[in-house]
C-alpha cells in the first residue's frame, strides 16, 4: 500500500521472525499511525511466523518465498524488494541492524536512489518529514539526519526501541506478489555453524556480560558463563581480551566488534577504553566490576563495585541463583 | 591482477570530537587523522594477494580534502603501488551514495578485478559504501569477510563471511567487492623503506569533472549534531564483597528493574 512503512523481516532462518522485529514493527507503527507492512524474504515461511508478524502489528505481509532468498545474497534481495517497492511506493523501508540487513538495506537504497540512515536509535516526524538520530564518532556525538526524498531507508539498533505489544488474534493479510525470477551471481558453498555456547546471541541479548583484560586468561571465562546461564545473558569480551586470543573475534564488543544495547550490561575486568564504550554506551543499565577505582568504565556505570572480579562473580552467581529460584 | 582498495580518513578514536561553528559538522582543528581500522584490513589483504600471486597491482583510492593525502601516503608506505585522490569541493557534502558514485566512476576507469574495503568507517559508522558500489557496478559483494582466496586463474574469489551463528562461504565471480572484518588478517606496520619509497609513488588528483560527474544534492543530510544524552549519575557500591554483591542484586532487581 502506498504510504505504508515497510519492515524487512529478520528471521532465524528456520521460519520465525526474530524478536528485534517486534521493535522495528513497533517503532514503524508509532511513526506511520499503524500503516505497517512486513516484507519477508525466505525459503521457509511458517504459519507461526506469519501469525507472529500479525500480532506484532503488521497489517500486511509481503511474502517473498523462494529458495533463492536463502542464504541471503544482496544482489537477489535488492532486486526483489526494489521491484516490489516500485509497484507499491512505500513511504519508508526499515530494517534491523543485523549482519545481512546492514548490507542489504544499503544496497537497496542505492538501487532506489535514496538516502540511507544506518543504526538509528531514535526517530521523529517533523511535519511531514522523518528525522532520524544515530550515534557517530564512537558515540561521542549523535547526528540528526533527514532524507531528500522517500522512501526513507533506515536500519534500527536492536534493544533500543520499545517493542510492539503482541495483540493475540490480530492477523496480517498475506500477499504473495509475483516478481521477476531472482538471478543470483554469488554461488553458495557452505555454512559452518559457530560452536554453540548455548547462550543468547550477543547482538540481540537483553543482558550481556563482558570480560576484559582483568579476566587474566581464556580459562577463566567459564565463571562468566556460569553467571550467564543463571541470568540468561550473552557473554562478550573487550578488544584487549580478543586481541590476546582469549575469545574469538565474534564475541568482541566495541568499535571493531559488535555494537550492543542491552537492558543490562555487566563488565568484569573491563577498563572502559573508548573503543569498548563505543560498542556498549547505549546500554540501559551498566554495571562495572574492576579492581582499579580509576577505570574509565566507572564514569558511565550506573553501579560499580571496586573489587576483585574473581571474588565478585561467584558471589553474584550465587546471589542471583537464590533470587531467581524464589 | 589489479586490486583496488577504497579507504577513508577518520578521526583517531581517542581524539576528542567537538561540534563546529556550523552545527552540522565537527570542528576539525586539532584532530589526529588515521586510516579507518577496517580499511587497514582491506589494504593488508590486497597486499597479501599481490605477494601470493605476483604480477599484481594494488591501487589505493580515497575521497576527501587535501589532508587525505596523508592517509593515501600511509597506504603507499604499507605497500600499495599508487593512489588516486578524489579531491574536489563538489564532494564536500557527499553522502554514502555520492561517495559510491564517485568511487564507481573511478572503478570503471581503472577496471580492477577485485575491490576491497573495510566493512564500515569508524567516523559515521554507516557501513554502506561497499554495498552501494556493488549495486552501482552490478557486481557481487560480500560483507564481514573473515577469509578469502582468489583462484589461480583469477576468475573467482571464495569468501567466508561472519553472520549470526555461523560463517557462510560463497564463490563470487570476479570482478567482485569484499568488505573486510576484523579477524581477516593482522595489518602490517610500514617499514622505514616503505615510508621512504612511498614518497616517490604517484598520488593522482581526480576532480568530479574528470569522471564526468557534477555536484549533486545529498540524499541524506545532517540536520544537526548533538552531544549524546548524559547518563544518570552512577554510584559505587561500598562494603565488603558479600555486602556489595547483595546490594547490587537488590538494586538491579528493585531500583533498576533490570533483572
Amino acid at each position: 500500500m502506498a504510504n505504508a512503512f515497510w519492515c524487512i523481516v529478520e528471521d532465524d532462518r528456520q521460519g520465525m521472525p526474530k524478536k528485534v522485529m517486534s521493535e522495528v514493527i513497533g517503532e514503524a507503527a508509532r511513526l506511520a499511525g499503524g500503516q505497517v507492512e512486513a516484507v519477508w524474504l525466505t525459503d521457509k515461511a511458517s504459519d507461526a511466523g506469519l501469525k507472529q508478524l500479525g500480532e506484532w502489528g503488521a497489517t500486511r505481509v509481503w511474502l517473498l518465498a523462494n529458495a533463492a532468498y536463502a542464504p541471503y545474497r544482496s544482489e537477489v534481495w535488492a532486486g526483489a524488494v526494489a521491484e516490489l517497492a516500485a509497484k507499491e511506493s512505500p513511504k519508508a523501508i526499515f530494517g534491523a541492524v543485523t549482519s545481512r540487513q546492514r548490507e542489504f538495506v544499503a544496497r537497496l537504497a542505492a538501487r532506489l536512489g535514496v538516502g540511507l540512515a544506518a543504526d538509528c536509535v531514535a526517530f521523529a516526524m517533523e511535519g511531514d518529514r522523518l528525522v532520524a538520530t544515530r550515534p557517530i564518532y564512537a558515540g561521542k556525538l549523535v547526528a540528526r539526519v533527514a532524507w531528500a526524498k522517500g522512501p526513507w531507508v533506515a536500519t534500527l539498533r536492536p534493544n533500543v526501541f520499545r517493542p510492539a505489544e503482541a495483540q493475540p488474534g490480530k492477523t496480517a493479510a498475506v500477499e504473495r506478489p509475483s516478481l521477476s525470477a531472482p538471478a543470483a551471481i554469488m554461488k553458495f558453498v557452505e555454512r559452518r555453524e559457530d560452536v554453540s555456547t548455548g547462550l543468547p546471541e550477543l547482538a540481540e541479548a537483553e543482558t550481556v556480560i563482558s570480560g576484559g583484560r582483568g579476566m587474566k586468561g581464556p580459562e577463566n571465562y567459564v565463571i562468566l558463563e556460569d553467571l550467564a546461564r543463571v541470568i540468561g545473558a550473552a557473554v562478550g569480551a573487550s578488544r584487549a581480551a580478543v586481541d590476546a586470543g582469549w575469545r574469538p573475534h565474534r564475541f568482541q564488543i566495541g568499535q571493531t566488534g559488535r555494537t550492543i544495547s542491552p537492558k543490562l550490561y555487566l563488565g568484569f575486568g573491563v577498563s572502559g577504553a573508548i573503543q569498548h564504550l563505543a560498542g556498549m554506551r547505549t546500554s540501559k543499565v551498566i554495571v562495572a566490576v574492576n579492581k582499579d577505582p580509576e577505570a574509565p568504565i566507572f564514569k558511565i556505570a550506573d553501579y560499580g563495585i571496586v573489587a576483585d572480579l574473581f571474588e565478585v562473580v561467584p558471589a553474584l552467581t550465587a546471589e542471583f541463583k537464590k533470587l531467581l529460584e524464589k | 591482477m589489479k586490486i583496488l582498495v577504497a579507504v577513508k580518513q577518520v578521526p583517531d578514536t581517542a581524539t576528542q570530537v567537538k561540534i563546529g561553528a556550523d552545527p552540522r559538522a565537527i570542528d576539525t582543528a586539532g584532530i589526529t587523522w588515521i586510516v579507518s581500522p577496517y580499511d587497514e584490513y582491506a589494504v593488508e589483504e590486497a597486499l597479501r594477494i599481490k605477494e601470493k600471486r605476483g604480477e599484481s597491482e594494488v591501487v589505493a583510492v580515497s575521497l576527501g580534502p587535501d589532508r587525505v593525502k596523508e592517509t593515501l601516503r600511509s597506504c603507499l608506505a604499507m605497500g600499495c603501488d599508487r593512489a588516486i585522490h578524489l579531491n574536489d569541493p563538489a564532494w564536500k557534502d557527499a553522502d554514502t551514495l555520492a561517495t559510491a558514485k564517485a568511487l564507481a566512476a573511478v572503478i570503471k576507469q581503472e577496471a580492477p578485478q577485485l575491490v576491497l574495503t573495510g566493512r564500515q568507517a569508524i567516523d559515521d559508522d554507516m557501513g554502506a559504501v561497499t554495498a552501494q558500489l556493488a549495486e552501482l557496478l552490478g557486481w557481487p559483494c560480500a560483507y564481514w569477510i573473515m577469509e578469502e582466496a582468489v583462484d589461480a586463474d583469477g576468475k573467482n574469489v571464495r569468501a567466508a563471511r561472519q553472520m549470526e551463528g555461523g560463517v557462510e562461504v560463497f564463490d563470487l565471480p570476479l570482478p567482485a567487492l569484499l568488505a573486510a572484518q576484523k579477524g581477516l588478517n593482522e595489518p602490517r606496520y610500514p617499514t622505514l623503506k616503505g615510508i621512504m619509497g612511498a614518497k616517490k609513488k604517484e598520488i593522482r588528483d581526480v576532480k568530479a569533472a574528470d569522471l564526468g560527474l557534477a555536484a549533486e544534492p545529498a540524499q541524506l543530510s545532517i540536520v544537526g549534531l548533538e552531544a549524546p544524552p548524559p547518563r544518570p549519575p552512577g554510584r559505587v557500591i561500598q562494603g565488603d564483597v558479600p555486602t556489595a554483591v547483595k546490594e547490587l542484586v537488590r538494586a538491579l532487581r528493585e531500583d533498576a528493574k533490570a533483572i
